[in-house]
């Protein structure tokens, strides 16, 4: 149980996990669910459509890596919203608080708080200096090669991981909600992610991101408020039944056992915290809007959509308690409190149904689906600029590819992605991919992050303390989530775990810190020295956005 | 961008004011985010009862509802006063220096 609980933790804390590896095993295939397929097919419809005309002003390659820098603050602050509200967010928070009760929700203020610092100390950076990929950032002022090398492969590690994470959960949750079968799931989901790509670039995949983030907002919101309806809108009233349903009765409404693991907790919501803070695809949203200003105001609106979804979620969840925990018709072979039908974190999907029948199940089932798509999406475009921007036109070519040529590449990349993510995704159709969101966050957290942060705030970063600290990062984060039960036991069939945490972040990510600094001080070399006194350069661009990538009109 | 440039700007005497001013802000508020999480999560761990406490008597709903709720809440709104702050002063202070730097 508190394994699948924390499985479950780490799918939805993370923004574009996907709830259906949680289910572990106990998936099974519901009838063909038409109204869902006919919502479904809709938005894909609706998103093709957007795509051909994203198509059309798609020319340079600034239009293609960051829709040419014209997206306002307030659609970007609905895109990366629509990045971190995942399904797994609406499925796995909501059935947390459901089983948890108070303790589902000091989570949920966890997965937020890493929002906040995000705005007072990256955002406005983040747009001053970086142009396409993060990598411009981490080797603005270090070497470009070697570093934008390490940053692209980085990304890329990423990007795959979390891919594979993605089709799996999308193959599952597909199965159960949509009764399709899970290769022709997965092979939907590349197929439609790749035309969003290659076709649209980021101005698409930008609309895809915005629309799923209103459709969820509002799915939730309204889901929430038939919900409340039942209780007169009174949280009293709610709390009131909830403790007679509940199987921890008054204790559920106040902090419970699950803090029994301190330092599990810290290493989780670092990873989180920061680990956000390191992925590519979300770091690359702010790239997409033409000044800091604005890249300021479209944290603030991120932050303020997130957090009040955290808060229907959590609503939802806790009535859930009392409306779905009352009913036998939910739970496998009829027994209250036992397991629920399709895995435990259908209880949103259930609450659906309960409060607004078949029909508002399939459009919140079709929302789910569509969120997934945008969450791929998103993934191939920052694995086809880490690519053709990083690897090919400025390691390769050494930033003298031709404009056409590597907007070539990038598409070419964007296909080798998709059907690298299709092959991988029906791969690992039986296998616990659970770990792989550990090391995700692991990698990101322990490997991009020092490295952007240090880049942009220290000035004595060397490239020498760059590459040895991101490595230190990479390879304990990795061997850490190997050694961790997920991958050891679970996947090894050893007896014991040797690293007992689930995740790594505490442990990898200040190693990763602790050698960067240390090299990069004891780092005499003349390149060194060069390096250091760029800084200032770049502080003044960081502060004023002096000499910073412009938008550029059509 | 050009070196003199740059130097120009480092020498503009509202520079280091605006500097101070914007490293002062972020880092404040970033401590007072984390602080404010982290205390949470001590009184979860040591005080867990504090939180369990009725918010009204003989009411079921506990305390621990609505702080959770404020931590998000507030610091969402410390954002936007960051992001006020910045989108106006400091853009100001900014756009004079730029101004004044040219060659």
């Amino acid at each position: 149980m508190m394994r699948t609980l924390a499985t479950l933790l780490a799918l939805s804390a993370s923004p574009l996990a996907l709830a259906g590896p949680a289910v572990a095993g106990a998936v099974e295939k519901q009838p063909l669910n038409v109204a869902a397929i006919g919502m479904f097919m809709v938005f894909v419809v609706l998103t093709l459509g957007i795509t051909y005309w994203a198509s059309r002003r798609t020319r340079s390659a600034s239009d293609f890596y960051t829709a040419g820098g014209g997206i306002t603050g307030f659609q970007n602050g609905l895109a990366i919203a629509g990045d971190y509200m995942s399904a797994a967010t609406l499925l796995g928070l909501s059935s947390m608080v459901f089983a948890k009760g108070y303790d589902g929700f000091i989570y949920t203020v966890g997965f937020f708080v890493g929002w906040p610092i995000i705005t007072f100390l990256m955002a406005e950076r983040l747009r001053n200096l970086g142009r396409f990929t993060f990598a411009d950032i981490a080797s603005y002022r270090l070497d470009q090669t070697k570093i934008r090398t390490f940053a692209a492969f980085g990304s890329l590690t990423v990007v795959s991981f979390y891919l594979i994470v993605q089709m799996v959960g999308a193959g599952q949750l597909i199965q159960l909600l949509f009764g399709l079968d899970y290769p022709v799931a997965v092979v939907v989901v590349g197929v439609v992610m790749m035309a969003y790509v290659i076709f649209g670039g980021m101005i698409a995949t930008t609309w895809v991101q915005i629309i799923k983030a209103v459709l969820l907002l509002a799915g939730g919101t309204t889901l929430a408020f038939m919900a409340m309806a039942q209780f007169g809108f009174s949280y009293e009233t709610l709390a009131r039944e909830a403790i007679t349903v509940h199987k921890d009765g008054l204790g559920m409404m106040g902090p419970g056992s699950m803090l029994a693991d301190p330092v599990n907790v810290a290493s989780m919501s670092l990873g989180l915290v920061f680990g956000i803070a390191g992925l590519p695809h979300i770091l690359m949203r702010f790239f997409t809007v033409p000044n800091a200003k604005e890249a300021r105001k479209s944290v603030f609106y991120a932050t303020g959509f997130i957090g009040f979804f955290f808060l229907v979620v959590c609503t939802l969840g806790f009535a859930a308690v009392v409306i779905i925990g009352k009913d036998p018709q939910y739970f496998v072979n009829g027994e209250l409190g036992g397991k629920l039908i399709g895995g435990g974190n259908m209880v949103a999907m259930h609450l659906a149904k309960a409060v607004g029948g078949n029909l508002f199940l399939g459009f919140l089932s079709a929302v789910a689906f569509a969120t997934i798509l945008a969450v791929v999406a998103g993934l191939a475009l920052a694995g086809a600029s880490a690519i053709s921007h990083d690897l090919y036109a400025t390691v390769i070519m050494k930033g003298k590819a031709d404009e056409k040529t590597e907007l070539k590449v990038s598409r070419i990349a964007a296909v080798a992605i998709g059907v690298l993510a299709i092959v991988l995704g029906i791969l690992f159709e039986k296998q616990n991919v659970a770990f792989l969101v550990g090391l995700t966050f692991g990698v990101a957290a322990s490997t991009n992050f020092p490295i952007l942060i240090l880049s942009m705030y220290w000035k004595d970063l060397t490239t020498r303390g760059a590459l040895l600290g991101g490595f230190s990062g990479l390879i304990s984060a990795v061997t850490l989530v190997i050694l961790s039960k997920a991958v050891w036991v679970t996947v090894l069939g050893n007896e014991t775990a040797i690293f007992p945490y689930e995740h790594p972040a505490l442990f990898s990510m200040p190693l990763a810190f602790a050698v960067s600094i240390v090299v990069s001080l004891l780092d005499r070399s003349a390149a060194a020295a060069t390096e250091r006194a760029r800084f200032d350069d770049q502080f003044v661009r960081a502060q004023t956005g002096h000499g910073a990538a412009g938008a550029h009109n059509h | 961008m050009t070196g003199n440039a740059t130097h120009a700007i480092r020498q503009h005497p509202q520079f280091a004011t605006l500097v101070k001013k914007r490293s002062t802000l972020a880092w404040t508020l970033a401590a007072l985010t984390l602080g404010i999480y982290y205390l949470y999560m001590l009184v979860v761990a040591l005080a867990p009862d504090t939180l369990r406490q009725a918010l009204h008597g003989g009411g079921v709903l506990t305390l621990g509802v609505p702080v959770g709720a404020a931590i998000i809440v507030f610091t969402w709104a410390l954002t936007g006063y960051y992001v006020y702050r910045a989108n106006t002063e400091f853009d100001r202070m900014t756009a004079t220096i730029l101004q004044e730097s040219q060659p």
